[in-house]
């Protein structure tokens, strides 16, 4: 359906190329290097290939590969769809993406959040999911409250549906320039980030919420139970008159409930709260194009596993599943997600994409860990060991994850680790997806 | 320590100046005062609320522009924190925290910004970010062992006459003159960000020693030394 110049034409066939080597000969995903080769022929290549389709961008600092996979496969109810399945999420990938779907009349893209406004100025977007921002990887992410400026800045003056998650006062504060906009309850457990006022500095006031420092820690006290609930999770500026916008869709426990008042248990395969929000934010992006819950809830319930992503490997009767937390967000999530009654193994590398400073480590509240078996490894194993020694969390070192594994009893263990150690463990089980 | 013979910890402005791990700091000093036996209460002065002068330890961390800028304004106005200080209270002033110490620092466009005058150093913006590990020798009058840790930041120091350097940079860029950090009195400032205590248990045990007012007895360092062997190996140019 989309005709391209020729000269377009021929850089995203040599694109499809390098992708195609680039899997044959096992460096990656394929789906980075074929983008980059087409990108050099080509600057707006990207522009090209988003016209005439209908698109969703996707960011947020975490759930942006979840939230794009449960997007997509409500959408392919209504027709093809273009995305960038596994996470190269530049504007390279988001070309792969694209030329390699050429006629799907519908695209969902995953986004850094750094490069939010130049593809929102390169595609067109009509629809973009925003669901949350917090601390991640600061030697190279920068800083959070300047990226929501720039949000704030691409979404004037377009003429762009937004959907994004009323609960977090920073993408609330980054989305509210947009022409319209769809508020979605889908909660926040990690409030780190946002106890002051995006707009005027002021102190944010929270309604059932007291103030916790990072990581919850209070001095004494006993370890959190659990993850805080997301409760009716209303905040206002003290100050300003900034404060929560009236969401018409809710995260509810297990269930969402929709502009017209509706519960849809969801009933989801992927685990854990922050799966739901995600999928609570899915739903209200496929409603955006035209797709009833009724129709693309089933869809979301088929997703299994994105990227590896909650997958289960087996070796020698050993049955471990793999959870991604990259940033302190990301572990409060995933520690709503263990079983409470397995042993768990921690993997931590602090390579170029994991943020090479492991200091992120002393937000994560690891007390919740303590009363089963804990594993350390990875390259980094020396920095958690310290963390968890001064949590009086007990734990054991060991070299690596194969002999963390081969440690357990057989039976199950929940795994969690950051991206390179995460990737790692994935490659020992063939890519595992 | 104050008469009641509990160590207070105060941490100023979590809600502002908390943006990478300075909680690192509060809970190395809470586990090896409590492992000593020494009991600890922690107060944490969340932006809008006054600072008490009544602590023994204060810790303020790094954060981005406009948060630093508003801490600044903040505690400019409150005065708890110069109270504190000039009644002989101990200070560790991390990155942000550590430049809002002196008499300006650079903000959002590198415009210079009043700081709080609690140290003699004046900071402006750099032309690049120094991201990375960094190692020193710290001030022999200290008697600490090298300093370790990460800095990112934008800023260049300048020390002036009221304070000495924390340490001459191995590794790392921190003031930017070939020193890192600075300190005078009981007062520290690094840029040694986040967790600096944690790489650094002989800088925590100092500021435990001036606020007890006492030496203190060993613990066990293992986790400590292992992880500060593993990465002052990994920075340090090797040794023949
Ligand atoms: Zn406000």
């Amino acid at each position: 359906m989309t005709q391209l110049p020729l000269r377009a034409q021929l850089a995203s066939a040599l694109g499809r190329t390098a992708a195609t080597l680039s899997r044959a000969t096992g460096r990656g995903d394929g789906s980075v290097i074929g983008g980059r080769i087409g990108l050099a022929l080509e600057p707006d290549l990207l522009s090209q290939l988003a016209r005439d389709r209908r698109l969703a961008l996707v960011s947020a600092t975490n759930g942006k590969t979840t939230t794009t996979r449960l997007i997509t496969s409500a959408l392919q109810e209504l027709g093809d769809v273009a995305t960038n399945a596994f996470g190269a999420n530049m504007p390279a990938g988001h070309v792969s993406a694209l030329a390699s779907a050429k006629d799907a009349p519908y695209g969902v893209l995953e986004v850094d959040e750094k490069y939010l406004p130049a593809v929102i100025d390169a595609t067109g977007a009509g629809v973009i999911a925003l669901m949350n921002l917090s601390r991640d990887q600061m030697d190279r992410a920068g800083e959070i409250w300047l990226l929501a400026q720039k949000w704030r800045r691409a979404l004037a003056g377009k003429n762009t549906h937004v959907i994004a998650n009323a609960d977090d006062p920073l993408v609330a504060w980054g989305a509210s320039t947009a022409a319209r906009v769809t508020w979605v309850a889908a909660g926040q457990p990690w409030k780190e980030d946002s106890w002051c006022c995006p707009e005027c500095g002021g102190p944010l006031d929270r309604k059932g919420v007291d103030y916790t420092p990072p990581g919850g820690h209070v001095a004494g006290a006993a370890p959190l139970a659990m993850v805080p609930r997301p409760v009716e999770d209303d905040w206002a500026c003290r100050e300003c008159s900034f404060r929560r916008p009236q969401p018409s869709w809710f995260l509810d426990d297990d269930a969402v409930i929709d502009p017209r008042g509706q519960r849809w248990v969801l009933d989801l395969q992927l685990p854990g709260r922050a799966n739901r929000a995600n999928a609570a934010i899915a739903l209200a992006t496929a409603e955006a194009f035209g797709l009833p819950v009724q129709a693309a809830l089933p869809r979301l319930r088929e997703v299994r596993s994105v990227a590896g992503r909650y997958t289960t490997v087996e070796r020698d009767g050993r049955r471990a599943r793999l959870l991604l937390a990259k940033n302190p967000a990301g572990w409060l999530e995933a520690f709503d997600v263990l079983d409470r009654s397995l042993p768990v193994i921690l993997s931590v590398n602090a390579q170029g994409p994991d943020g090479r400073d492991t200091s992120w480590l002393w937000d994560v509240d690891y007390r919740v860990l303590r009363g089963r078996p804990v594993f350390v490894t990875g390259e980094r194993m020396l920095d958690l060991a310290l963390r968890l020694d001064v949590a009086n969390v007990p734990f054991q070192l060991v070299a690596s994850f194969e002999q963390a594994l081969a440690a357990q009893p057989p039976g199950k263990v929940d795994v969690i680790a950051n991206y390179t150690a995460f990737q790692q463990i994935r490659a020992e089980f063939d890519r595992a997806v | 320590m104050q008469s009641d013979s509990i160590l207070r910890l105060v941490w100023i402005y979590p809600d502002l100046l908390s943006t990478y791990g300075d909680q690192g700091n509060v809970l190395v000093l809470e586990q090896r005062a409590q492992r000593r036996g020494i009991p600890v209460q922690t107060i944490h002065v969340r932006s809008a609320d006054p600072v008490p002068d009544s602590g023994d330890i204060y810790l303020i961390g790094g954060g981005e522009d406009r948060p630093q800028i508003l801490a600044a304004e903040r505690l400019r106005r409150d005065g708890g924190l110069h109270r504190a200080v000039a009644r002989g209270a101990a200070l560790l002033a991390v990155c942000a925290g550590y430049q809002i110490m002196g008499s300006t620092f650079g903000g959002e466009e590198g415009q210079p910004v009043q700081g709080i005058g609690l140290l003699d150093i004046a900071s402006g913006r750099g032309a690049g970010r120094a991201v990375g590990e960094l190692a020193g020798e710290a001030d022999p009058a200290l008697g600490i062992p090298m300093l370790t840790g990460f800095e990112n930041h934008m800023g260049v120091t300048r020390l002036g006459p009221g304070v000495r350097p924390l340490a001459r940079t191995a590794v790392g860029t921190g003031n930017g003159d070939g020193t890192e950090g600075c300190y005078a009195g009981k007062t520290i400032g690094t840029y040694l960000h986040g967790p600096a205590l944690a790489r650094n248990p002989g800088l925590a045990d100092l500021l435990l020693t001036w606020a007890v007012g006492a030496q203190l007895p060993p613990i066990d360092d293992s986790w400590y030394d292992r992880l500060r062997q593993e990465r002052l190996t990994a920075v340090l140019p090797q040794q023949a």
